[in-house]
């Protein structure tokens, strides 16, 4: 007896039982399902949720290699000095690298995907639905958007909270107002917000050896911009291709617009939003280049430096091109109508280069400019929808409602619009 | 003179298996049914015992809530059987048809000279309104209703559906004998819309608004059509028509006979050699499905196309309303790693390691698997690329699963029939039952407002 016929006897027989969600869990993983259509149309499409997750998940694999080898050659760097004649494969693709991210970037990705997903298999079995493939995704974002030295500890209670509070409470995958990465992200913001920010969390090793005489330190642009200097000593090609210090998978801008263009071809993310998203950064950091250019602020002020930082720039540092790409495209928490995901998408934009340059305390806008815009989404569909709905409603003016043959005047049994 | 409709929106679901263009007589059926779940939403009154002896065209039972309008039996002989469900509802009426068909003869109307009164009382008495449905609720049309419009799609565009061009040759002169007599019942413009390029017996029809359609499917479907032609509003009532039904009703109105003969389409990748047949409304499948043979084991028989038919089986019966008969393998099988190696012997909607985008004109064999499990709606954006109607489809579907009926009447209940969303329902990532949401919604307006 093969493996496909021992499972499906396995499942037949624990059909209905409590546990039957979790092995069918693992059982649609290994087979896609024996379900054959029902009701309706009798043939269905290839496309099925898993598909689609294993999608992103795809596009963030080259995200999360880069940020193994990133995190190796901060640390080294930071130790050692940065090397002179920089060359990717002599100084980044090295194997020192890759073997000091991975030993401190695998098991953030472990911690994310063993939390996450147990509490999902946890609260299907209690409800008695099927394991939804929402977390697929947030697993893996998780680890992307922390600092590399995030302790482990800290990651489980922030993805526990983010999955129960974030996720579960509404129902779910697909019911959730609140991207539940993003809400992870915000949960260890707010909570321990000395590990998020400073100087001392992006490169990893700093934290401990804080206070000794090996201390070293790495800050991310945006940080060093934020206390009022406004010159840095990293070049575009370095910013845009992720030798910077940052979150675990936001720094190469270069393989996130790989990334993205794959989802856009792949029609599994959202075009619109992601377009709408660049073009609403660029008009705010226009904006404050302007307001600069027009002398408007003194050079003296705190927010000069950011300020002053070319507008397009703004996409190639931190987690803007990163939260476009992957984040503000969620299908679930942004909007649903194209109309809306353009408005959704300028807005996200927009405030976030806006955030960073305002926000004193954090400098990166960009995590609470999508949630902020998770809030508003259903809002910007419901006008979209009424257009829709006026249009109608307009064309009911004009409509012929002929009598009934008998003569007499219909009565609506209710009266509703 | 004719108008062009041209659909952007949509997809062509191509399959392997389509009909050929050659006609075959079948054999004739020993017993012939009426499946009653094809009248959605009628409660039948039976008028005739089992037993009885009918001739073809007498009445077998009226509706409960208009007594006026019978349901006849498309052959004579005996009714042998009342199949009945739950609660007795009856299920299938059977009749054992006669060697020597015999007719109810119908008094034959001058067409030139009766008014819209004489001819719904014929169409109503000769069993032909059922023919009839209208909008909204994609119900059989109320005889009280007087019609804005009629619209008539003789452009199928559904995978392997028959084509009415060839299923309707040389009928003209039944055609607008219908189309004639339909003309008086509305006060309004009869619109028929056929293929761009086709060679429809319908271009010399009088009395009617002809309209030529374009682009992938659902750009035959009569939704997609009333919707860009002249959409539903409340209050207002269209009827719609199946051209193949415009035959039977000018046969009858020439002859005062009721035919329940009609060209149907025997598809699907499963018959070995699938092509057209004439039979009779309810006559046994499996009188033309082994004429034609089948190769698989386990297969899916539908009654209807793939994306709006009824499952039956090979003892099943031909539905009322259906021209196409489809059958498919069943894909009750698991696939290892299914969901994530490439695909390129189904069809998709996206580009995610699936390849249906690089060839497409290539012809598909589906089976009936889901490829996926039932989940809450995740996706957005995907269903408007395949629905060219004037409607949030996602919006109109959750409005109809929380049962809003405000929100189902701001966003167009009344405009759609549930095959309209038939193919948001086969691109559907979160495998959701459109169809049966939007049935269920019209059902539940109905039942409140109408």
């Amino acid at each position: 007896m093969g493996l496909k016929e021992t499972l499906h006897q396995t499942k037949l027989k624990y059909q209905g039982k409590k546990m039957a969600p979790a092995f069918n869990a693992l059982h649609t993983f290994l087979y896609s399902p024996n379900e054959t259509t029902h009701s309706g149309g009798h043939v269905r499409a290839v496309d099925d949720l898993k598909r689609t997750m294993n999608t992103v998940i795809l596009a963030l694999v080259p995200c999360l290699l880069f940020g193994m080898f990133n995190a190796g050659y901060q640390h080294y760097s930071a130790i050692n000095g940065f090397p002179e004649n920089f060359s990717v494969m002599e100084h980044f693709i090295t194997w020192d690298n890759f073997w000091l991210g991975a030993i401190t970037i695998l098991p953030l990705v472990i911690v994310s995907y063993g939390v996450g997903l147990a509490i999902e298999f946890v609260f299907a079995v209690i409800k008695g639905h099927e394991v939804e493939e929402g977390y697929l995704v947030t697993g893996m974002l998780v680890p992307l958007i922390v600092p590399v030295d995030t302790p482990l500890w800290m990651l489980a209670i922030a993805v526990a909270f983010g999955v129960v509070i974030g996720k579960e409470v509404f129902g779910g995958t697909g019911m959730n107002i609140l991207n539940p990465a993003l809400t992870i992200r915000a949960f260890l913001f707010f909570a321990y917000p000395t590990w998020m920010s400073g100087d001392k969390v992006w490169v990893h090793g700093a934290v401990d050896r804080a206070g000794t005489a090996d201390a070293i330190s790495g800050e991310t642009i945006l940080g060093y911009l934020a206390q009022g200097n406004s010159d840095f000593s990293y070049s575009l090609s370095d910013m845009f291709f992720g030798f910077i210090p940052g979150s675990v998978g936001e720094t190469s801008t270069f393989l996130i617009l790989l990334g993205g263009l794959f989802l856009i071809f792949s029609k599994i993310a959202s075009w619109r939003i992601m377009l709408s998203a660049v073009l609403g950064s660029l008009a705010m950091g226009l904006i404050f280049n302007g307001v600069v250019q027009a002398g408007w602020i003194p050079e003296y002020s705190k927010f000069y430096g950011l300020m002053s930082f070319e507008f397009w720039q703004h996409l190639l540092v931190g987690g803007l091109a990163f939260g476009i790409v992957y984040m503000a495209t969620d299908p679930v928490t942004g909007s649903q109508t194209n109309k809306g995901k353009w408005i959704y998408g300028f807005l996200i934009g927009f405030m976030s280069v806006m955030i960073r340059v305002f926000n004193p305390g954090y400098p990166e806008g960009v995590f609470l400019a999508i949630l902020l815009l998770n809030v508003f989404a259903p809002t910007i569909d419901h006008y979209v929808v009424r257009g829709n709905v006026k249009r109608r409603m307009k064309r009911l003016k004009n409509a012929t409602i002929l009598p009934k043959v008998s003569g007499e005047v219909e009565e609506l049994k209710t009266e509703t619009v | 003179m004719s108008r062009d409709i041209r659909i952007k929106k949509g997809l062509n679901i191509n399959l392997v298996g389509a009909a050929e263009k050659t006609l075959s007589k079948a054999v004739s059926s020993n017993v012939y049914a009426l499946n009653l779940d094809d009248f959605h939403g009628i409660t039948p009154k039976m008028l005739v015992k089992q037993g009885a002896e009918i001739k073809a065209g007498e009445p077998l039972f009226y509706n409960k809530s208009n007594e006026n309008m019978l349901f006849v039996s498309p052959v004579s002989g005996e009714l042998v059987e009342i199949v009945r469900g739950a609660r007795r509802r009856i299920l299938t009426l059977k009749i054992l048809a006669d060697k020597n068909q015999e007719y109810t003869e119908n008094q034959i109307l001058d067409l030139n000279a009766v008014d819209g009164g004489a001819v719904r009382d014929f169409l109503l008495k000769s069993g032909a309104w059922p023919f009839i449905k209208q909008r909204p609720y994609d119900i059989i049309a109320n005889p009280e209703s007087n019609p804005k419009a009629i619209f008539i799609s003789a452009y199928a565009t559904a995978p392997l559906a028959a084509d009415a061009d060839f299923a309707l040759q040389g009928k003209e002169v039944e055609l607008q004998a219908a189309i004639t007599a339909l003309g008086k019942l509305t006060p309004g413009k009869i619109h028929i819309s056929v293929g761009k390029s086709s060679n429809s017996p319908f271009a010399n029809i009088e009395g009617i608004t002809l309209h030529k359609v374009s682009g992938p499917h659902p750009s035959g479907l009569v939704g997609t059509q009333i919707n860009k032609i002249d959409p539903v509003n409340k209050g207002e009532v269209v009827w719609t028509l199946s051209p193949q039904d415009l035959v039977i009703i000018g046969e009858l109105l020439l002859t005062g006979k009721f035919n329940a003969e009609r060209t149907i389409a025997l598809a699907g990748s499963v018959v070995k050699s699938p092509k057209y047949y004439t039979t009779k409304i309810g006559a046994e499948i499996s009188t033309f499905l082994y004429a034609s043979g089948v190769n698989h084991e386990k297969f899916r028989l539908i009654n209807g196309d793939v994306l709006t038919g009824n499952k039956t089986h090979p003892e099943g019966y031909l539905g009322f309303y259906n021209n196409t008969v489809t059958a498919i393998p069943e894909g009750d099988d698991y696939e290892f790693f299914g969901w994530n190696k490439p695909v390129f012997n189904k069809i998709s909607s996206t580009r995610a390691l699936t390849f249906s985008w690089m060839q497409p004109n290539k012809k598909y064999d589906l089976d009936t698997n889901t490829n996926g499990e039932h989940r809450a709606f995740v996706v957005t954006g995907r269903y408007e690329e395949v629905f060219p109607l004037d409607i949030y489809p996602l919006q109109l579907l959750k409005a109809c699963m929380v049962k809003d009926l405000d929100e189902m009447e701001l966003l167009g209940l009344y405009e759609v029939a549930p095959e309209d969303f038939s193919l948001t329902e086969f691109i559907c990532t979160s495998k959701q039952p459109h169809q049966q949401i939007i049935r269920e919604g019209l059902d539940l307006l109905h039942q409140e407002i109408g």
